[in-house]
């Protein structure tokens, strides 16, 4: 990384980098790839989140209502056919009467599948990065702010997560413990753990001996007070646009884990990667199972993208501002 | 020197985690599903034949006992057994390490050539749209990378699959259609038609992240004080951009892409489980469908000590490029 000014807190995906560069004994690949998304001058910080934006947010939301509804009918959306037992002709194509989207190899309709698979895929996505979120920002920002025993002893417990590249620690925690949809969601946050705590770490090691900590402490202040009110509120944001940025790569994640056979069990749980999974040994005759899902995990991918990186940027203009 | 010699002792102390962890799993198993390793391998195997594999794997010793020969004999090369019965002649079977020897290599291959693909697109890019900062074409590249970013392994691998299924007249195999005695020998036209689709699958991404983080790093250099000092010395521009602004960027970039190689594993899995590809990630997806808790176990963990070795020596080799890193003593 070039040498920028080293003062402020406002770039985390630089003090990441940085802090990496500086020691990268065990480093971690993951946040240096969100450091090459975040890291982006050429894009202007003063406006707001713009269309793309608003239309990233407008997906989003649709997702979350699709994905809650399909949670509490239990993946029987209303109005669609019932993708487990409501089943029509084998490998209906696009558009066929009944079947928006067509028929997968067993008959199921694509439509349905994919809105029903949005509860289980959203729910990975969603809370597996929300414990990620709690625990890695945990050890972060104790890690960052006492750098001391405690900051080498938790750098060493997230090195050693660090240690199995994600996919492979996902697939055997998924092999060895169960492949409900619960332990898939444990899986994916144990690998997230460490990436966010990287980034809590990154993030409170910048502000830590900035002068509004140093003034609070003279004032007496325990460090638990300092850590909750004058840390947690100027590492959340970076951690935010990352936890963004972290949903999208769960989701991806997740539909690999399919893929590869390790994921939530297809039999009991309906999810975007189990849909492509099934869907991969029709590709030639009936490319549009695989596509669909597929370009839903597309577009909702650059949304948070787009939103994590606008996120940043909007944040950067208040911090800059201090 | 100090630094190396801490840095090797870390090393060692996290090889010897992984390993433990990764064979504590096998136990974690057998608590949690109630399914012994005995019932996973040999679940129609005769009590006596039971009891001759429970033998032959030692499995009434204490834990810590079972670790220390597990790692001993690792460490000589015996991973154990994948086997091939499941009844009376449980205990017949392949050395895992046989299986690996004939199977890593393709991965590797697959990873190294994807690495190759993706640094031909993303340097010339990176360097050109960082020159060009602002241009038509620097835009229209941004938009197309943060498209691409957006599009893991699998996506890109199932529509190049697609494609190849569509269009039979190019000639590249949806699914692997080489022997089974993989590797093919590398740089032979047959092996790159193999190998292409895997590896540009396996790129798309990659591609995406290298170049916008040269971009980024190379504006940031260009506007440093000795960029212009260069400039206003009246050296051209080409040999600022590669000489003055390239290398020292490029240093980041390098790291990076070897600190890549965990997302690199993870991705050559997947590409290879779409394409058919008979690598270590095949393999491994294999043995778990298979219930062969052995060699799921010993892939994972030569994996994850591949993975800390690459680590390794990249932090070497880093402090080795960087003299800031490799004078850092001497100026504190």
């Amino acid at each position: 990384m070039p040498v920028q000014s080293p003062d402020g807190g406002q770039d985390v995906a630089t003090a990441l980098a940085r802090d990496e560069a500086a020691s990268p004994a065990f480093p971690n690949p993951t946040a240096l790839a969100m450091a090459a998304v975040e890291a982006d001058p050429g894009r202007s910080t003063k406006k707001g989140i713009g269309v793309g934006g608003w239309l990233s947010v407008a997906w989003l939301v649709l997702l979350v209502l699709v994905g809650v509804i399909g949670w509490v009918t239990d993946q029987k959306f209303p109005g669609l056919p019932d993708p487990r037992n409501d089943v029509g002709d084998f490998k209906l194509g696009m558009f066929s009467s009944g079947h928006l989207f067509g028929t997968d190899g067993s008959g199921q309709d694509v439509l349905s599948l994919t809105v029903n698979g949005t509860y289980a895929s959203m729910f990975i996505g969603v809370f597996s990065v929300l414990a990620g979120f709690a625990v890695g920002g945990l050890f972060g920002i104790l890690a960052g702010y006492f750098k001391g025993r405690v900051g080498a002893v938790l750098g060493s417990t997230t090195d050693i997560l660090l240690a199995f590249p994600p996919l492979v620690l996902a697939i055997s925690i998924v092999t060895f413990l169960g492949n409900s949809l619960l332990w898939v969601t444990v899986a994916l946050a144990i690998v997230s753990v460490p990436v966010l705590s990287r980034i809590a770490r990154a993030a409170t090691l910048s502000w830590a001996e900035r002068e509004f900590v140093t003034a609070a402490r003279a004032q007496g202040a325990k460090h638990g007070r300092v850590m909750v009110k004058e840390l947690v509120p100027n590492v959340l944001p970076a951690m935010l646009s990352i936890a963004l940025l972290g949903i999208a790569v769960v989701i991806v994640a997740e539909a690999g884990l399919a893929i590869v056979g390790a994921g939530v069990n297809p039999n009991t749980t309906i999810t975007w990667g189990s849909i492509i999974n099934t869907g991969r040994d029709d590709i030639d005759s009936a490319p549009h199972i695989v596509l669909i899902p597929s370009i839903v995990i597309f577009i909702t991918v650059m949304a948070l993208n787009y939103l994590g990186d606008a996120l940043r940027a909007k944040f950067d203009v208040r911090e800059s501002a201090l | 020197m100090r630094t190396a010699f801490f840095k090797l002792i870390r090393l060692v102390v996290v090889v010897f985690i992984v390993t433990f962890l990764s064979f504590s799993m096998l136990k974690l198993q057998e608590a949690t599903t109630g399914s012994t390793i005995i019932e996973k391998i040999a679940p129609f195997g005769s009590p006596a034949a039971k009891q001759q594999l429970a033998d032959s794997l030692h499995l009434d010793d204490p834990f810590f006992v079972q670790y220390g020969r597990w790692l001993g004999n690792a460490v000589q090369g015996d991973f154990g057994l994948k086997y091939t019965g499941t009844g009376d002649n449980a205990t017949t079977g392949t050395p895992v390490s046989t299986i690996v020897g004939k199977k890593l290599p393709v991965s590797i291959e697959l990873m190294i050539y994807a690495q190759i693909l993706a640094l031909l697109f993303a340097l010339p890019l990176g360097i050109y749209t960082a020159y060009r900062n602002g241009s038509r074409f620097d835009k229209i590249t941004n938009i197309v990378m943060f498209a691409m970013l957006a599009m893991p392994a699998f996506l890109a691998g199932l529509a190049l699959q697609l494609w190849a299924a569509k269009n039979p007249n190019a000639g590249f195999p949806t699914q692997y259609t080489g022997v089974d005695d993989f590797p093919l020998t590398p740089f032979t036209g047959e092996n790159f038609k193999q190998m292409l689709l895997p590896t540009v699958s396996l790129a798309i991404a990659q591609i995406a992240v290298y170049m916008r983080l040269l971009r980024s790093d190379m504006i940031a250099t260009l506007q440093e004080d000795f960029i212009t000092t260069a400039k206003s010395k009246g050296i051209p521009a080409r040999r600022v951009l590669m000489r003055h602004a390239f290398r020292p960027s490029s240093l980041t970039l390098l790291t990076v892409a070897g600190l890549n190689v965990g997302a690199l594993i993870g991705g050559a899995i997947i590409v290879e489980q779409i394409f058919n590809l008979p690598g270590i990630g095949d393999e491994l997806v294999r043995s778990i469908l298979g219930s062969q808790v052995i060699e799921t176990q010993a892939i994972i963990a030569i994996i994850a000590i591949i993975y800390v070795l690459v680590n390794f020596l990249v932090d070497i080799l880093y402090t080795v490029l960087d003299p800031r890193i490799r004078h850092a003593r001497a100026i504190a």
